[in-house]
Protein backbone atom coordinates (compact mmCIF):
# COMPACT_ATOMS: atom_id res chain seq x y z
CA UNK A 1 0.00 0.00 0.00
CA UNK A 2 1.39 3.30 -1.02
CA UNK A 3 1.42 5.86 1.53
CA UNK A 4 0.38 9.82 1.31
CA UNK A 5 4.08 10.54 1.98
CA UNK A 6 5.30 8.70 -1.41
CA UNK A 7 2.71 10.03 -3.62
CA UNK A 8 3.83 13.39 -2.19
CA UNK A 9 7.57 12.84 -2.87
CA UNK A 10 6.41 11.00 -6.61
CA UNK A 11 4.58 14.45 -7.27
CA UNK A 12 7.47 16.88 -6.33
CA UNK A 13 9.74 14.99 -8.31
CA UNK A 14 7.19 14.80 -11.42
CA UNK A 15 6.95 18.43 -11.09
CA UNK A 16 10.48 19.43 -11.88
CA UNK A 17 10.66 19.51 -15.42
CA UNK A 18 7.50 21.48 -15.35
CA UNK A 19 8.27 23.93 -12.69
CA UNK A 20 10.00 26.67 -15.52
CA UNK A 21 9.51 29.32 -13.14
CA UNK A 22 11.30 27.40 -10.57
CA UNK A 23 8.77 28.00 -7.97
CA UNK A 24 9.82 26.63 -4.37
CA UNK A 25 7.56 23.67 -4.32
CA UNK A 26 5.40 22.51 -0.96
CA UNK A 27 2.27 20.87 -0.15
CA UNK A 28 0.43 24.55 -0.06
CA UNK A 29 1.95 24.78 -3.62
CA UNK A 30 -0.63 25.74 -6.08
CA UNK A 31 -0.05 23.90 -9.81
CA UNK A 32 -1.63 26.36 -11.44
CA UNK A 33 -2.12 29.16 -9.60
CA UNK A 34 1.77 29.02 -8.41
CA UNK A 35 3.82 26.87 -11.21
CA UNK A 36 1.42 27.52 -13.89
CA UNK A 37 0.55 24.40 -15.41
CA UNK A 38 -1.22 25.07 -18.49
CA UNK A 39 -4.48 22.23 -18.74
CA UNK A 40 -2.44 20.00 -21.37
CA UNK A 41 0.65 20.03 -18.77
CA UNK A 42 -2.00 19.43 -16.28
CA UNK A 43 -3.16 16.48 -18.27
CA UNK A 44 0.74 15.22 -18.95
CA UNK A 45 1.63 15.78 -15.48
CA UNK A 46 -1.65 13.63 -14.08
CA UNK A 47 -0.65 10.65 -16.60
CA UNK A 48 2.89 10.76 -15.19
CA UNK A 49 1.75 10.23 -11.60
CA UNK A 50 -0.95 7.38 -12.80
CA UNK A 51 1.48 5.58 -15.01
CA UNK A 52 4.37 5.48 -12.14
CA UNK A 53 1.62 4.27 -9.52
CA UNK A 54 -0.23 2.05 -12.24
CA UNK A 55 -3.45 3.77 -11.36
CA UNK A 56 -6.23 5.87 -13.10
CA UNK A 57 -7.30 9.23 -11.76
CA UNK A 58 -10.88 10.42 -12.50
CA UNK A 59 -11.27 13.27 -13.97
CA UNK A 60 -13.89 14.26 -11.51
CA UNK A 61 -11.59 14.50 -8.64
CA UNK A 62 -9.61 17.60 -10.30
CA UNK A 63 -12.07 19.88 -9.60
CA UNK A 64 -11.73 19.71 -5.81
CA UNK A 65 -7.79 19.81 -6.13
CA UNK A 66 -5.92 22.96 -6.21
CA UNK A 67 -2.46 22.53 -4.42
CA UNK A 68 0.17 19.55 -4.41
CA UNK A 69 -0.88 18.07 -0.78
CA UNK A 70 -4.64 17.99 -1.62
CA UNK A 71 -3.64 15.36 -4.87
CA UNK A 72 -1.45 13.51 -2.58
CA UNK A 73 -4.60 13.25 -0.46
CA UNK A 74 -7.15 12.69 -3.32
CA UNK A 75 -4.53 9.78 -4.63
CA UNK A 76 -4.10 8.28 -1.33
CA UNK A 77 -7.99 8.48 -0.70
CA UNK A 78 -9.04 6.77 -3.73
CA UNK A 79 -6.13 3.83 -3.17
CA UNK A 80 -6.61 2.82 0.09
CA UNK B 1 -16.09 39.76 -10.91
CA UNK B 2 -18.58 37.42 -12.78
CA UNK B 3 -17.35 38.52 -15.76
CA UNK B 4 -13.43 37.93 -15.60
CA UNK B 5 -13.69 34.53 -16.72
CA UNK B 6 -14.39 35.80 -20.13
CA UNK B 7 -11.32 38.25 -20.84
CA UNK B 8 -9.69 35.86 -22.85
CA UNK B 9 -12.41 35.19 -24.81
CA UNK B 10 -12.94 39.41 -25.19
CA UNK B 11 -9.32 40.08 -25.89
CA UNK B 12 -9.59 37.02 -28.67
CA UNK B 13 -12.42 38.73 -30.41
CA UNK B 14 -11.18 42.44 -30.38
CA UNK B 15 -8.01 40.43 -31.99
CA UNK B 16 -10.19 39.57 -34.45
CA UNK B 17 -12.26 42.41 -35.16
CA UNK B 18 -8.40 44.41 -35.68
CA UNK B 19 -7.74 42.39 -38.34
CA UNK B 20 -11.44 42.50 -39.65
CA UNK B 21 -11.91 39.11 -39.47
CA UNK B 22 -14.91 37.70 -38.79
CA UNK B 23 -15.06 33.58 -38.61
CA UNK B 24 -17.35 32.53 -36.35
CA UNK B 25 -21.03 32.79 -36.76
CA UNK B 26 -20.23 33.93 -40.38
CA UNK B 27 -24.25 34.43 -41.52
CA UNK B 28 -25.09 32.73 -44.66
CA UNK B 29 -27.36 35.54 -46.34
CA UNK B 30 -28.95 33.37 -48.45
CA UNK B 31 -28.48 29.30 -49.90
CA UNK B 32 -27.80 28.73 -53.36
CA UNK B 33 -26.98 24.87 -53.17
CA UNK B 34 -25.90 22.29 -51.48
CA UNK B 35 -22.53 23.69 -51.71
CA UNK B 36 -23.29 27.38 -52.67
CA UNK B 37 -24.48 30.33 -50.68
CA UNK B 38 -23.79 33.93 -49.97
CA UNK B 39 -21.76 34.66 -46.96
CA UNK B 40 -20.63 38.38 -45.63
CA UNK B 41 -21.92 39.43 -48.81
CA UNK B 42 -19.89 36.78 -51.35
CA UNK B 43 -20.83 33.91 -53.23
CA UNK B 44 -18.90 31.19 -51.90
CA UNK B 45 -18.19 27.45 -51.91
CA UNK B 46 -19.44 26.14 -48.75
CA UNK B 47 -16.70 24.00 -47.75
CA UNK B 48 -16.98 24.24 -43.87
CA UNK B 49 -20.48 22.52 -43.31
CA UNK B 50 -21.26 18.71 -42.57
CA UNK B 51 -23.33 18.52 -45.32
CA UNK B 52 -21.57 15.02 -46.75
CA UNK B 53 -24.35 13.55 -48.39
CA UNK B 54 -25.84 16.88 -50.03
CA UNK B 55 -29.35 16.46 -48.82
CA UNK B 56 -29.68 19.87 -47.25
CA UNK B 57 -31.52 21.26 -50.15
CA UNK B 58 -32.64 17.74 -52.11
CA UNK B 59 -36.21 18.53 -53.37
CA UNK B 60 -37.64 15.28 -52.31
CA UNK B 61 -36.71 16.39 -48.47
CA UNK B 62 -38.14 19.82 -49.01
CA UNK B 63 -41.48 18.60 -49.83
CA UNK B 64 -41.85 16.05 -47.50
CA UNK B 65 -40.66 18.77 -44.88
CA UNK B 66 -43.16 20.89 -46.50
CA UNK B 67 -46.32 18.64 -46.73
CA UNK B 68 -45.41 17.79 -42.92
CA UNK B 69 -45.89 21.66 -41.62
CA UNK B 70 -48.74 21.61 -43.89
CA UNK B 71 -50.43 18.49 -42.30
CA UNK B 72 -49.07 18.84 -38.92
CA UNK B 73 -48.31 22.24 -38.05
CA UNK B 74 -45.11 24.43 -37.42
CA UNK B 75 -44.26 22.72 -33.99
CA UNK B 76 -45.05 20.03 -31.25
CA UNK B 77 -44.99 22.51 -28.30
CA UNK B 78 -44.32 19.85 -25.94
CA UNK B 79 -41.81 17.08 -24.89
CA UNK B 80 -42.19 13.79 -26.03
CA UNK B 81 -42.94 12.68 -22.94
CA UNK B 82 -46.09 14.63 -23.02
CA UNK B 83 -48.07 16.09 -26.03
CA UNK B 84 -44.95 16.03 -28.66
CA UNK B 85 -45.24 12.78 -29.74
CA UNK B 86 -46.33 12.43 -33.39
CA UNK B 87 -46.90 9.65 -35.35
CA UNK B 88 -43.88 10.90 -37.47
CA UNK B 89 -41.48 10.83 -34.67
CA UNK B 90 -42.88 7.08 -33.41
CA UNK B 91 -41.93 6.39 -37.23
CA UNK B 92 -38.54 7.62 -37.49
CA UNK B 93 -37.69 5.76 -34.39
CA UNK B 94 -38.81 2.70 -36.34
CA UNK B 95 -37.04 3.65 -38.95
CA UNK B 96 -34.05 4.90 -37.46
CA UNK B 97 -34.03 1.25 -35.52
CA UNK B 98 -34.70 -1.00 -38.55
CA UNK B 99 -31.73 1.09 -40.59
CA UNK B 100 -29.36 -0.28 -38.04
CA UNK B 101 -30.74 -3.97 -37.32
CA UNK B 102 -31.81 -3.00 -33.47
CA UNK B 103 -35.29 -2.87 -32.16
CA UNK B 104 -34.71 0.11 -29.71
CA UNK B 105 -34.31 3.79 -30.78
CA UNK B 106 -34.85 6.92 -29.19
CA UNK B 107 -35.10 9.67 -31.27
CA UNK B 108 -33.93 13.62 -30.23
CA UNK B 109 -34.55 17.03 -30.70
CA UNK B 110 -30.42 17.90 -31.57
CA UNK B 111 -27.28 15.56 -31.63
CA UNK B 112 -25.32 17.51 -28.79
CA UNK B 113 -28.80 16.46 -26.34
CA UNK B 114 -28.83 12.93 -27.96
CA UNK B 115 -24.89 12.11 -26.74
CA UNK B 116 -25.35 13.85 -24.13
CA UNK B 117 -28.42 12.93 -23.23
CA UNK B 118 -26.83 9.53 -23.25
CA UNK B 119 -23.77 10.30 -21.21
CA UNK B 120 -25.06 11.57 -18.52
CA UNK B 121 -27.77 9.25 -17.67
CA UNK B 122 -26.25 5.33 -18.62
CA UNK B 123 -23.70 5.92 -16.08
CA UNK B 124 -24.00 7.64 -12.61
CA UNK B 125 -22.46 7.53 -9.09
CA UNK B 126 -20.64 4.76 -8.51
CA UNK B 127 -20.02 3.69 -11.99
CA UNK B 128 -16.79 3.93 -14.38
CA UNK B 129 -17.07 6.12 -17.63
CA UNK B 130 -13.72 5.42 -19.90
CA UNK B 131 -13.48 8.11 -22.81
CA UNK B 132 -11.52 8.91 -25.64
CA UNK B 133 -9.17 11.73 -24.84
CA UNK B 134 -10.51 13.86 -27.72
CA UNK B 135 -14.21 13.39 -27.40
CA UNK B 136 -16.99 16.04 -28.52
CA UNK B 137 -17.61 18.49 -26.04
CA UNK B 138 -21.45 16.19 -25.79
CA UNK B 139 -19.78 13.44 -24.18
CA UNK B 140 -17.52 15.46 -21.71
CA UNK B 141 -20.77 17.58 -20.46
CA UNK B 142 -22.55 14.35 -20.32
CA UNK B 143 -20.21 12.50 -18.58
CA UNK B 144 -19.53 15.53 -16.12
CA UNK B 145 -23.37 15.52 -15.43
CA UNK B 146 -23.37 11.41 -15.13
CA UNK B 147 -21.62 11.92 -11.23
CA UNK B 148 -19.89 8.88 -12.85
CA UNK B 149 -15.80 8.83 -12.01
CA UNK B 150 -14.40 9.87 -15.59
CA UNK B 151 -11.15 8.08 -16.70
CA UNK B 152 -9.75 9.32 -20.17
CA UNK B 153 -7.48 7.11 -22.21
CA UNK B 154 -5.28 8.38 -24.93
CA UNK B 155 -7.01 9.16 -28.44
CA UNK B 156 -7.73 6.14 -30.14
CA UNK B 157 -5.24 4.36 -28.38
CA UNK B 158 -6.54 0.84 -27.38
CA UNK B 159 -3.81 -0.54 -25.47
CA UNK B 160 -4.17 2.70 -23.25
CA UNK B 161 -7.85 1.84 -22.63
CA UNK B 162 -6.92 -1.99 -22.02
CA UNK B 163 -4.36 -0.58 -19.67
CA UNK B 164 -7.14 1.62 -17.57
CA UNK B 165 -10.11 -1.62 -18.17
CA UNK B 166 -6.87 -3.49 -16.21
CA UNK B 167 -6.10 -1.06 -13.34
CA UNK B 168 -10.79 -0.94 -12.30
CA UNK B 169 -10.10 -4.57 -11.80
CA UNK B 170 -13.46 -5.96 -10.77
CA UNK B 171 -15.51 -2.69 -11.79
CA UNK B 172 -14.26 -2.88 -15.70
CA UNK B 173 -16.86 -5.75 -16.47
CA UNK B 174 -19.58 -2.75 -15.66
CA UNK B 175 -17.47 0.15 -17.13
CA UNK B 176 -19.56 2.67 -19.98
CA UNK B 177 -16.31 2.51 -22.94
CA UNK B 178 -17.20 5.71 -25.23
CA UNK B 179 -15.40 6.58 -28.75
CA UNK B 180 -16.64 8.03 -32.13
CA UNK B 181 -16.73 6.68 -35.21
CA UNK B 182 -14.89 9.38 -37.14
CA UNK B 183 -13.70 12.52 -34.97
CA UNK B 184 -14.78 15.73 -36.49
CA UNK B 185 -12.00 18.11 -36.04
CA UNK B 186 -9.22 15.98 -37.42
CA UNK B 187 -11.15 13.53 -39.66
CA UNK B 188 -9.36 10.40 -38.23
CA UNK B 189 -11.17 7.19 -37.52
CA UNK B 190 -11.29 5.33 -35.12
CA UNK B 191 -9.84 2.05 -34.52
CA UNK B 192 -13.44 0.33 -33.46
CA UNK B 193 -12.00 -3.23 -34.65
CA UNK B 194 -9.54 -3.20 -31.30
CA UNK B 195 -11.10 -1.51 -29.43
CA UNK B 196 -14.23 -3.63 -29.60
CA UNK B 197 -11.52 -6.91 -29.43
CA UNK B 198 -10.51 -4.97 -26.16
CA UNK B 199 -14.16 -4.76 -24.59
CA UNK B 200 -14.05 -7.75 -25.47
CA UNK B 201 -11.21 -9.41 -22.99
CA UNK B 202 -12.07 -6.71 -20.09
CA UNK B 203 -16.03 -6.59 -20.72
CA UNK B 204 -18.15 -3.23 -20.27
CA UNK B 205 -20.28 -1.79 -22.14
CA UNK B 206 -19.35 0.00 -25.66
CA UNK B 207 -21.23 3.46 -26.94
CA UNK B 208 -20.06 4.65 -30.16
CA UNK B 209 -21.13 8.09 -31.19
CA UNK B 210 -21.36 8.15 -35.24
CA UNK B 211 -22.29 11.71 -35.70
CA UNK B 212 -19.69 12.14 -38.64
CA UNK B 213 -19.87 8.65 -39.64
CA UNK B 214 -23.36 8.29 -40.05
CA UNK B 215 -23.66 8.19 -44.23
CA UNK B 216 -19.97 8.04 -44.26
CA UNK B 217 -18.62 4.66 -43.48
CA UNK B 218 -19.97 1.14 -43.55
CA UNK B 219 -21.97 -0.69 -46.64
CA UNK B 220 -24.58 0.58 -45.88
CA UNK B 221 -23.77 3.48 -44.09
CA UNK B 222 -24.46 2.93 -40.92
CA UNK B 223 -21.30 4.23 -39.76
CA UNK B 224 -17.58 3.13 -38.64
CA UNK B 225 -18.76 0.41 -36.12
CA UNK B 226 -20.37 -1.10 -39.53
CA UNK B 227 -17.25 -0.46 -41.66
CA UNK B 228 -14.83 -2.26 -38.84
CA UNK B 229 -17.38 -5.12 -38.70
CA UNK B 230 -17.83 -4.97 -35.15
CA UNK B 231 -21.75 -3.69 -34.75
CA UNK B 232 -22.34 -6.84 -32.61
CA UNK B 233 -19.64 -5.64 -29.87
CA UNK B 234 -21.68 -2.35 -29.38
CA UNK B 235 -24.00 -1.24 -27.24
CA UNK B 236 -25.15 1.88 -28.24
CA UNK B 237 -24.94 4.06 -31.22
CA UNK B 238 -25.75 7.40 -30.86
CA UNK B 239 -25.83 10.01 -33.85
CA UNK B 240 -27.06 13.04 -35.51
CA UNK B 241 -29.57 13.93 -38.20
CA UNK B 242 -27.77 17.63 -38.65
CA UNK B 243 -24.84 15.83 -41.03
CA UNK B 244 -25.53 13.38 -43.67
CA UNK B 245 -29.13 13.78 -42.99
CA UNK B 246 -29.50 17.03 -43.89
CA UNK B 247 -31.64 18.07 -41.44
CA UNK B 248 -31.49 18.64 -37.02
CA UNK B 249 -32.13 16.06 -34.20
CA UNK B 250 -30.50 12.83 -32.73
CA UNK B 251 -30.69 9.70 -31.92
CA UNK B 252 -30.16 6.46 -29.79
CA UNK B 253 -30.30 2.63 -30.92
CA UNK B 254 -29.38 0.02 -29.16
CA UNK B 255 -30.10 -3.84 -28.51
CA UNK B 256 -31.12 -3.56 -25.29
CA UNK B 257 -34.29 -3.62 -24.08
CA UNK B 258 -33.46 -1.46 -21.31
CA UNK B 259 -33.02 2.00 -23.80
CA UNK B 260 -37.39 2.02 -23.38
CA UNK B 261 -37.06 2.40 -19.93
CA UNK B 262 -33.55 4.85 -19.98
CA UNK B 263 -35.52 6.90 -22.64
CA UNK B 264 -37.50 8.38 -19.42
CA UNK B 265 -34.99 9.16 -17.43
CA UNK B 266 -32.95 11.04 -19.90
CA UNK B 267 -33.63 14.97 -19.06
CA UNK B 268 -32.51 16.07 -22.25
CA UNK B 269 -35.51 14.01 -24.07
CA UNK B 270 -37.84 14.41 -20.97
CA UNK B 271 -37.68 18.59 -20.84
CA UNK B 272 -37.34 20.01 -24.33
CA UNK B 273 -39.58 20.19 -27.36
CA UNK B 274 -39.78 17.31 -29.37
CA UNK B 275 -38.22 18.24 -33.14
CA UNK B 276 -40.63 19.79 -35.55
CA UNK B 277 -43.01 17.49 -37.83
CA UNK B 278 -41.44 18.85 -40.96
CA UNK B 279 -37.78 17.63 -39.61
CA UNK B 280 -38.72 14.95 -38.70
CA UNK B 281 -40.36 14.50 -42.35
CA UNK B 282 -37.26 15.18 -43.92
CA UNK B 283 -34.90 13.15 -41.75
CA UNK B 284 -37.01 10.38 -42.69
CA UNK B 285 -37.08 11.39 -46.24
CA UNK B 286 -33.21 11.45 -45.92
CA UNK B 287 -32.85 8.33 -44.11
CA UNK B 288 -34.83 6.39 -47.16
CA UNK B 289 -32.14 8.31 -49.93
CA UNK B 290 -29.21 7.19 -48.20
CA UNK B 291 -30.23 3.98 -47.79
CA UNK B 292 -31.65 3.31 -51.38
CA UNK B 293 -28.83 5.54 -53.35
CA UNK B 294 -25.27 4.42 -51.94
CA UNK B 295 -23.76 6.29 -55.27
CA UNK B 296 -23.74 9.17 -53.05
CA UNK B 297 -21.02 7.87 -50.59
CA UNK B 298 -18.87 6.57 -53.23
CA UNK B 299 -19.21 10.58 -54.69
CA UNK B 300 -18.43 11.87 -50.93
CA UNK B 301 -15.48 9.39 -51.15
CA UNK B 302 -13.88 10.47 -54.74
CA UNK B 303 -14.56 14.10 -53.28
CA UNK B 304 -12.60 13.58 -50.13
CA UNK B 305 -9.47 11.89 -51.79
CA UNK B 306 -9.42 15.01 -54.21
CA UNK B 307 -9.23 17.17 -51.66
CA UNK B 308 -7.07 15.52 -49.58
CA UNK B 309 -4.55 14.80 -52.24
CA UNK B 310 -4.52 18.24 -53.54
CA UNK B 311 -3.86 19.77 -50.08
CA UNK B 312 -1.37 17.37 -48.90
CA UNK B 313 0.51 17.94 -52.47
CA UNK B 314 0.31 21.02 -51.49
CA UNK B 315 2.54 20.38 -48.50
CA UNK B 316 -0.24 21.13 -45.72
CA UNK B 317 -0.36 19.57 -43.00
CA UNK B 318 -2.99 17.43 -42.94
CA UNK B 319 -4.61 14.06 -41.30
CA UNK B 320 -2.92 10.58 -42.02
CA UNK B 321 -5.71 9.67 -44.12
CA UNK B 322 -8.02 10.72 -46.77
CA UNK B 323 -12.00 11.29 -44.88
CA UNK B 324 -14.96 14.16 -45.56
CA UNK B 325 -13.22 16.29 -43.15
CA UNK B 326 -9.98 17.81 -44.30
CA UNK B 327 -8.53 19.79 -41.52
CA UNK B 328 -5.05 21.53 -42.04
CA UNK B 329 -3.16 22.66 -38.85
CA UNK B 330 -1.08 25.13 -38.46
CA UNK B 331 1.16 26.55 -35.08
CA UNK B 332 0.93 30.12 -36.03
CA UNK B 333 -2.58 31.36 -35.20
CA UNK B 334 -1.99 35.06 -36.74
CA UNK B 335 -1.18 32.87 -40.05
CA UNK B 336 -4.26 30.81 -39.57
CA UNK B 337 -6.97 33.90 -39.01
CA UNK B 338 -5.28 35.66 -42.06
CA UNK B 339 -5.41 32.42 -44.56
CA UNK B 340 -8.79 32.16 -43.65
CA UNK B 341 -9.81 35.25 -44.84
CA UNK B 342 -7.83 35.01 -47.83
CA UNK B 343 -9.86 31.54 -48.73
CA UNK B 344 -12.88 34.10 -48.02
CA UNK B 345 -11.79 36.55 -50.40
CA UNK B 346 -11.13 34.01 -52.95
CA UNK B 347 -15.20 32.24 -52.67
CA UNK B 348 -13.81 29.46 -50.37
CA UNK B 349 -16.26 29.28 -46.98
CA UNK B 350 -14.27 26.76 -44.39
CA UNK B 351 -14.43 26.69 -40.84
CA UNK B 352 -11.88 27.98 -38.65
CA UNK B 353 -10.97 25.92 -35.19
CA UNK B 354 -9.27 26.87 -32.19
CA UNK B 355 -8.47 25.39 -28.97
CA UNK B 356 -10.44 23.94 -27.04
CA UNK B 357 -12.67 22.44 -29.82
CA UNK B 358 -8.89 21.39 -31.66
CA UNK B 359 -7.50 18.45 -30.16
CA UNK B 360 -4.13 20.66 -29.36
CA UNK B 361 -3.09 24.07 -29.15
CA UNK B 362 -2.62 24.32 -33.09
CA UNK B 363 -5.47 26.40 -35.21
CA UNK B 364 -7.40 24.31 -37.87
CA UNK B 365 -8.78 25.00 -41.01
CA UNK B 366 -11.23 22.15 -41.13
CA UNK B 367 -12.84 21.78 -44.88
CA UNK B 368 -15.76 19.30 -45.37
CA UNK B 369 -16.35 17.77 -48.27
CA UNK B 370 -19.91 17.13 -49.41
CA UNK B 371 -21.39 14.50 -52.09
CA UNK B 372 -22.34 17.31 -53.95
CA UNK B 373 -19.54 19.38 -54.81
CA UNK B 374 -18.60 18.84 -58.28
CA UNK B 375 -14.73 17.77 -58.73
CA UNK B 376 -14.54 21.51 -60.37
CA UNK B 377 -15.46 23.09 -56.70
CA UNK B 378 -12.80 21.08 -55.27
CA UNK B 379 -10.35 21.91 -57.68
CA UNK B 380 -11.24 25.42 -56.58
CA UNK B 381 -11.15 25.01 -53.20
CA UNK B 382 -7.61 23.48 -53.80
CA UNK B 383 -6.47 26.23 -56.28
CA UNK B 384 -7.63 28.89 -53.43
CA UNK B 385 -5.02 27.19 -50.69
CA UNK B 386 -2.24 27.16 -53.51
CA UNK B 387 -2.95 30.86 -54.20
CA UNK B 388 -2.06 31.24 -50.42
CA UNK B 389 0.60 29.43 -50.73
CA UNK B 390 1.92 31.67 -53.91
CA UNK B 391 1.47 34.46 -51.61
CA UNK B 392 3.29 33.53 -48.87
CA UNK B 393 0.62 32.56 -46.39
CA UNK B 394 0.95 29.01 -46.06
CA UNK B 395 4.11 26.98 -45.51
CA UNK B 396 5.91 25.75 -47.87
CA UNK B 397 6.26 22.15 -48.89
CA UNK B 398 9.59 21.16 -46.82
CA UNK B 399 7.62 22.32 -43.55
CA UNK B 400 4.33 21.55 -43.90
CA UNK B 401 3.38 23.36 -40.81
CA UNK B 402 2.33 27.36 -40.43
Amino acid sequence: MVDYQEYLAFIYSALETLNKKQVALSEDTELVGDIGLSSLEVMEFIEKIEDHFDISIPLNILPDVSTIGELAKKIHQLNL
Amino acid sequence: MLFDKFQAMADFRAELAEQGVAPFGAVTEEILSATEGIVQGRKVILAGTNNYLGLSYDSRCIAKAQEAAQRWGTGTTGSRVANGSFEGHQALEDEIAAFYGVDHAIAFSTGYAATMGMCATLAGPGDVILLDADSHSSIYSGVKLSGADIIRFKHSNPDDLAKRLRRLGDRAGQALIIAEGIYSMLGDVAPLQEIAAVKREYGGYLLVDEAHSMGVLGESGRGAAQAAGVEDDVDFIVGTFSKSLGSVGGFCVSPHAELENIRFCINAYIFTASSSPSVVASTREALRIISSEPERREQLWRNSHQLYDGLKSLGLKVGPSASPVVAVEFEDHAKTIACWQGLMDQGVYVNLVVPPASPSTNFLLRNSVSAAHSPQQIDTIIAAYASLKDSGLLPSAEHGEG
